[in-house]
């Protein structure tokens, strides 16, 4: 009897593992391309301690650069954001971060105000399937599931990828029990250049109020961050698309006095930041390059640094030797972006032909 | 509510919990309960037709019982008085008046499903006929839905009240347990139809945990489940592609359709049945077999009787002898045999009935004109094949064929392209079509595009034919072992560990190539439509 229990237990056990095994081998692991379904899971592995969180969609993650924050204003940093990254997925986001730590302030970018329901399946899977199980991913997914989603596939990824059976590649064996980190602090680095070339005019919108979705999260977030005595930022970060109307302006303008929050549009200062849309943007104007990230982090830096009186750090020996690592890698992954861009004239190893595609589509 | 669903196996796997923990005699009101939650899921409106059957079938039943009870009361207490000539017609005034009642529930229910499934096919059929007259006026199309199986829990009520009708077994007092046999959820979607003689022990006795039907009865499931998610969902991609398509998917794409359909079609029935029988056997309850290796049958009369058996079964007992040796068709054949002799006089009645049972068949399956052309090719096979089983005989005796393995694999063959010629009508979007794609097999000689491409044209990759083609060999190893007995208990009789990993490995099929999921349709049972 001992004996049939004892197998049976090692056989349970043994399934469980090849299950898991599995599972991690057929979640993608968008390291040679599509390197926006890291950045959350990038996270966990962090020192969490820092005196600002960012959160919200690709104009975080693409445009702020904690590296600069750091080295300019001795300011830690981190980018909780992700490819579209909806403002319930944001606030959940949130949510889960302060279980970890308490920062002294949160910047949310408000472009994802204009999404008052889920929009596609794929981008919510690059922003949930990398967090941890927590109540906050189970809330955050209810949120996000499109009509024909299931919330056990969040839960067991394997019954979502598990159709990828027959594109697996060396890079799923390869990245099956480790990744190699892309982001720096949730920052995706790209230095190449696609000059804007045309500047666009927004299409006439039926309503231009925001849903009262995209309303609640906001807040529920600002309630969060009051509950913990955090200071909330909103601003809305430079690019050229996707347009950003007036009258989506005045709302969040009047949000923020009503809510005594700062809001900061910064459309209206790309020209005091210098930042130059021939040179500063990798896709056109969707998104800052590094010279780009560069000198918007710099210009919000000396507003949180002075405004907000966030401490400078870089005399703090343990935090200095932190971030030295991260400065390093962020100079060698420059180093090595040039080389690429030398080479084959375009980012070969940063996602740059899939980003092609994605906006010819 | 999809058998696949991942919210009926959470809803499985809380049930077959419970079911133990319970005391036993709470455990059928549980699966009653269950069973119209079950339905009610899959829309609560469609909760008043099956009541309404339930209902109006309890009531019936009683009422043919009290007539029962009362004419045997009175036979008994005028035993000494009443001549044999007065018994017996009282025994026809109570029979005439139990056929009303009979006759009463049995047009409420086939009307019930009448109207919903087949108001919208005559609306359509007479809006053709009014087109033809050049008149504007038009039938409107009726947004009628049709519940969750309404044709199998229909015909398995029916069944039950012509039985206690013919005084087969007494009537259900509890109206609670009659639900039940009416609305079992396992059933409910596809079959197996049962009869309630079959089926009152095993549902309403009390079922003590015994670990094999537990480790059976998931087994079956599994296995249902492989059919269903890797076979029949995968290989219906390439289906659908071919019947959809008709203009660019002829010749041999059709007779690759009418195979991939058989298979498909096999793996999607005999996996829902096995999970429906796999449900019932963990919870103690012993359900029909429904299918017994079909495609191994050498002859239409025998694919007929190992396919889809209940159903067959159902229209023999209800619908066929009772045709064939009614008053009416005796009289017909006395006048026929009078008139063209013995020979063609006595197949009469078996002409008319079994013409009717397979229009019945063909319309049941689908209120529509390829369905209704389909019973009705299946019964000329049949009578054909019945015509010239004289013929065959001659031919099998003179040249010594009849028991040689080769000639009976021709037949397992002639069999299965046969039914699978007929069974494709199923899929076409119309009659016209399907015997236009029957011509281009003769007419258009494309092998050759086949195997120059066309393969990858059908929606698969060369992983999902190898898939397919080491799945179906499994089915066919299965099979073949089945003609052993039961495949689960030899498989019990290996060793524990190549037992658990025969489970294991058939589960992990099912996770990984399943076509379920984003990126799949996948769908309902193909039976449950009808």
């Amino acid at each position: 009897m001992i004996r049939k229990i004892l197998i049976n237990i090692s056989v349970i056990t043994l399934a469980i593992i090849i299950l898991a095994l599995l599972q991690e081998l057929f979640m993608p692991k968008y390291m040679s391309s599509i390197h926006e379904g890291n950045l959350v899971e990038e996270y966990y592995d962090e020192v969490k301690e820092h005196d600002v969180i960012f959160i919200g969609d690709c104009e975080v993650f693409s445009n702020v650069s904690p590296i600069t924050l750091w080295e300019n204003y001795g300011i830690t940093s981190y980018i909780r954001g992700s490819a579209q990254q909806l403002i319930w997925q944001s606030y959940y986001l949130l949510e889960e971060t302060l279980n970890y730590e308490k920062p002294k302030a949160v910047v949310f970018n408000v472009l994802s105000m204009k999404y008052n329901e889920p929009q596609k399946e794929a981008y919510n899977r690059l922003t949930l399937d990398g967090m941890k199980l927590s109540k906050s991913k189970i809330s955050a997914v209810k949120a996000s599931m499109m009509e024909d989603e299931q919330l056990i596939t969040y839960l067991f990824p394997i019954l979502r990828y598990h159709s990828r059976w027959n594109e697996l590649s060396g890079e799923d064996f390869k990245y099956l029990f480790d990744k190699d980190k892309l982001s720096h602090n949730g920052y995706l680095m790209r230095i190449d250049v696609k000059p804007v070339n045309v500047i666009p005019k927004g299409r006439k919108l039926a309503d231009y109020s925001f849903g009262d979705n995209s309303y609640d999260y906001l807040d529920k977030m600002t309630k969060l961050c009051k509950e913990n005595d955090i200071e909330l930022i909103l601003i809305k970060s430079p690019s050229v698309y996707p347009y950003w109307y007036e009258e989506w302006d005045e709302q969040m303008v009047n949000y923020a006095k009503e809510n005594n929050l700062t809001y900061i549009n910064f459309l209206d200062e790309a020209e005091e930041i210098g930042i130059d849309y021939s040179k500063d943007t990798y896709d056109g104007g969707l998104h800052l390059n590094l010279s780009g990230a560069e000198k918007f982090t710099d210009y919000f830096g000396s507003i949180l640094s002075n405004e907000f009186h966030l401490p400078d750090h870089r005399e703090d020996a343990r935090l200095k030797e932190i971030w030295d690592k991260k400065i390093t890698f962020y100079y060698s992954m420059e180093e090595h972006q040039r080389s690429e861009l030398e080479k084959y004239g375009y980012l070969k190893s940063y996602g740059a032909q899939a980003q092609e595609k994605e906006d010819e589509r | 509510m999809l058998f696949t669903s991942y919210r009926f196996i959470f809803l499985l796997i809380i049930l077959f919990i419970t079911y133990y923990l319970i005391p036993k005699k709470y455990q059928w009101i549980l699966l009653l309960i269950v069973s119209y939650l079950f339905y009610s899921l899959a829309g609560i409106k469609s909760l008043v037709y099956i009541m309404a059957t339930t209902v109006s079938t309890y009531i019936i039943s009683w009422k043919l019982n009290v007539l029962q009870t009362r004419q045997t009361d009175y036979l008994k207490q005028h035993k000494q008085e009443l001549s044999r000539e007065e018994r017996k017609s009282y025994k026809a005034m109570m029979k005439g008046k139990q056929r009303k009642w009979l006759v009463l529930c049995l047009l409420f229910n086939f009307g019930i499903l009448a109207v919903l499934k087949y108001t919208n096919f005559t609306f359509d059929n007479i809006n053709s006929v009014l087109d033809l007259l050049n008149t504007d006026r038009k039938l409107p199309v009726l947004g009628l839905v049709l519940p969750l199986g309404i044709s199998f829990y229909t015909f398995q009520t029916m069944g039950y009240i012509i039985d206690v009708y013919r005084e087969k077994y007494s009537y259900e007092k509890n109206i609670f347990r009659l639900a039940l046999f009416v609305s079992f959820f396992p059933q409910l979607v596809q079959g197996p139809i049962s009869r309630f003689d079959d089926l009152k022990e095993t549902l309403f006795e009390k079922h003590p945990y015994i670990a094999e039907n537990i480790s059976f009865g998931l087994q079956r499931i599994l296995w249902g489940f492989f059919k269903k998610l890797v076979v029949a969902d995968r290989m219906l991609i390439a289906v659908n592609t071919i019947v959809r398509n008709p203009d660019e998917f002829q010749g041999i794409y059709v007779v690759l359709g009418i195979f991939f359909y058989a298979i498909t079609l096999y793996a999607d029935f005999t996996g829902g049945i096995d999970i429906a029988i796999g449900i019932a056997q963990v919870l103690g309850i012993r359900l029909k077999e429904n299918f017994e290796r079909p495609y191994f049958s050498k002859s239409t009369t025998e694919y007929w009787r190992r396919w889809h058996i209940t159903l067959g079964t159902w229209f023999k007992d209800y619908m066929f002898y009772p045709i064939s040796v009614s008053k009416s068709m005796l009289n017909l054949s006395k006048k026929c045999r009078a008139k063209f002799g013995d020979e063609v006089g006595k197949r009469i009645p078996v002409y008319i009935a079994s013409i009717v049972v397979w229009f019945t068949t063909g319309i049941w399956h689908g209120a529509a004109w390829n369905f209704i052309v389909w019973g009705l090719l299946n019964c000329l096979v049949i009578l054909v094949s019945q015509e010239l089983t004289p013929l065959y005989t001659k031919f099998h005796e003179r040249f010594h064929v009849g028991h040689t393995f080769w000639y009976r694999l021709f037949q397992v063959g002639r069999t299965f392209w046969l039914m699978g010629l007929i069974r494709i009508l199923d899929c076409y979007r119309d009659v016209g079509t399907t015997f236009r794609m029957y011509g281009t097999i003769i007419t258009k000689m494309n092998i050759g595009e086949l195997f120059n491409g066309g393969f990858m044209k059908l929606g698969l990759m060369l992983s999902d034919y190898m898939v397919l083609m080491v799945s179906v060999i499994l089915l066919l190893i299965v099979s073949l072992l089945q003609r052993k007995g039961s495949v689960r208990r030899q498989l019990a009789r290996k060793p524990l560990m190549i037992r658990y990993a025969t489970y294991f490995i058939i589960f992990l099929a099912i996770l990984i190539f399943g076509a379920y999921g984003v990126g799949y349709d996948s769908g309902q049972f193909i039976y449950s439509q009808f």
